[in-house]
C-alpha cells in the first residue's frame, strides 16, 4: 500500500477570499507579520502495490478529472509514507 | 415542448424550475441524476440547489452522474441545456461553458433582486427577450464569481457570448460583471440568477424570468 498526496491550490491569479478571511483574522489574533494567505485542498490518497511511474500516473490523472479544476487551480502530486 | 428538469441529491430548485416551464407552456418532466435516461426531451434544465452538498467543489461531482454523460453527449448535439446557479457551476465544471465559478469576492452568501441586461437573445433560452432588454429577477449564491482567463474572457465579449450581464452592482465579484454566458453553438446557457424564482406576480421579483422558458415552450406550440 502507498500513500499518494495531492495538494491542490487555487492558481496565483484567482482571488482567494477563504485565504483572505484567514488573513484577515491572524493579526486580530496577535500573529503579526504575517502579509499572504492561500487555503488550498490536501487528498491523502491510499493505492495497492509499490510506488511506480503507471501509478504515479493514475494519481495525476485523478486529480486532473475530479480532485481539481484546472481552469482555477494547480495541483501536486507527491509519494508519502508507507500508510501501512 | 418537453423540457427536463434534472434532480440531483441537494437540488433545491428543481420544483420551481418545473413550476416555470409549466407557467410557460411547456412540458416539464423530472428527470434523475442516477438514471442515464434523458426521457426523449427536447431541452434540459439543470436546476439551482447544492447538489452533492458541494463537497470538492460545487458540481463537481454531479459532473459525474449518469445523466451527466447523457446531458453531455446530447448538448454536443444540439440539445438546448439551460443551468442555472447550481446548474451553471456543473455546466462549467462538465466543460460545456468555460470558465469557473468561485466564492463571492465579498465571502458573504447573497440573496437580492437583481438588475441584468440580456445581452444575447438568439440562444433558445432567451429569444423572447429583446436584445439588451433589461430584466429583474433573483440572484441567490455563495459561489457566483464567474472567472476565466483573459483570453477566454475576450472570446467571450468577441462573439457576443455573453447571455446576460450584472447591472448596477456586481453582487459576486464576476469578471466583467458576467452573470451568463453561452457556447459556441449558443445552445448551452449558464446563468447564475434565477428566473425560475420570477414567474409569477404572488412572489418574487415580478415575472420577468418566465422568458426564459416561454421562447421554448412557444417552439414547441408550432406544428412540426
Amino acid at each position: 500500500m502507498t500513500r499518494y498526496v495531492v495538494d491542490v491550490m487555487p492558481k496565483r491569479e484567482i482571488l482567494d477570499p477563504q485565504g483572505k478571511a484567514v488573513l484577515g483574522a491572524l493579526p486580530r489574533l496577535g500573529f503579526e507579520g504575517v502579509s499572504e494567505v492561500r487555503q488550498g485542498k490536501r487528498f491523502e490518497i491510499e493505492v495497492d502495490g509499490e510506488a511506480d511511474e503507471a501509478r504515479l500516473e493514475d494519481v495525476r490523472r485523478m486529480a486532473e478529472t475530479l480532485l481539481a479544476n484546472p481552469v482555477i487551480e494547480y495541483f501536486t502530486v507527491t509519494v508519502g509514507e508507507d500508510a501501512s | 415542448m418537453r423540457i427536463g428538469v434534472v434532480t440531483f441529491p441537494g437540488s433545491l430548485d428543481d420544483v420551481d424550475a418545473a413550476r416555470a416551464v409549466r407557467l410557460a407552456g411547456g412540458e416539464a418532466v423530472a428527470l434523475w441524476h442516477g438514471d442515464a435516461d434523458l426521457k426523449s426531451v427536447d431541452a434540459v434544465v439543470l436546476p439551482g440547489g447544492f447538489s452533492y452538498g458541494d463537497y470538492l467543489r460545487c458540481g463537481a461531482i454531479s459532473r459525474f452522474a449518469p445523466v451527466m454523460t447523457e446531458v453531455v453527449a446530447a448538448a454536443h448535439r444540439g440539445l438546448p441545456v439551460l443551468g442555472i446557479c447550481n446548474g451553471f457551476q456543473i455546466l462549467c465544471e462538465s466543460h460545456l461553458l468555460p470558465g469557473a465559478l468561485t466564492r463571492n469576492d465579498h465571502r458573504k452568501f447573497v440573496c437580492r433582486v437583481q438588475r441584468l441586461r440580456i445581452e444575447n437573445n438568439r440562444t433558445p433560452w432567451t429569444t423572447s427577450y429583446a436584445e439588451n432588454a433589461e430584466v429583474t429577477i433573483v440572484l441567490k449564491n455563495g459561489e457566483g464569481g464567474f472567472v476565466a482567463d483573459e483570453s477566454t474572457l475576450e472570446r467571450l465579449e468577441g462573439e457576443g457570448r455573453v447571455v446576460a450581464r450584472y447591472l448596477d452592482v456586481n453582487p459576486n465579484g464576476s469578471l466583467h460583471d458576467i452573470a451568463g454566458i453561452t457556447n459556441e453553438h449558443g445552445n448551452v446557457v449558464g446563468l447564475m440568477p434565477h428566473p425560475e424564482h420570477a414567474v409569477e406576480d404572488l412572489t418574487g421579483a415580478g415575472t420577468d424570468g418566465l422568458g426564459f422558458f416561454t421562447g421554448l415552450a412557444a417552439l414547441g406550440a408550432v406544428p412540426s
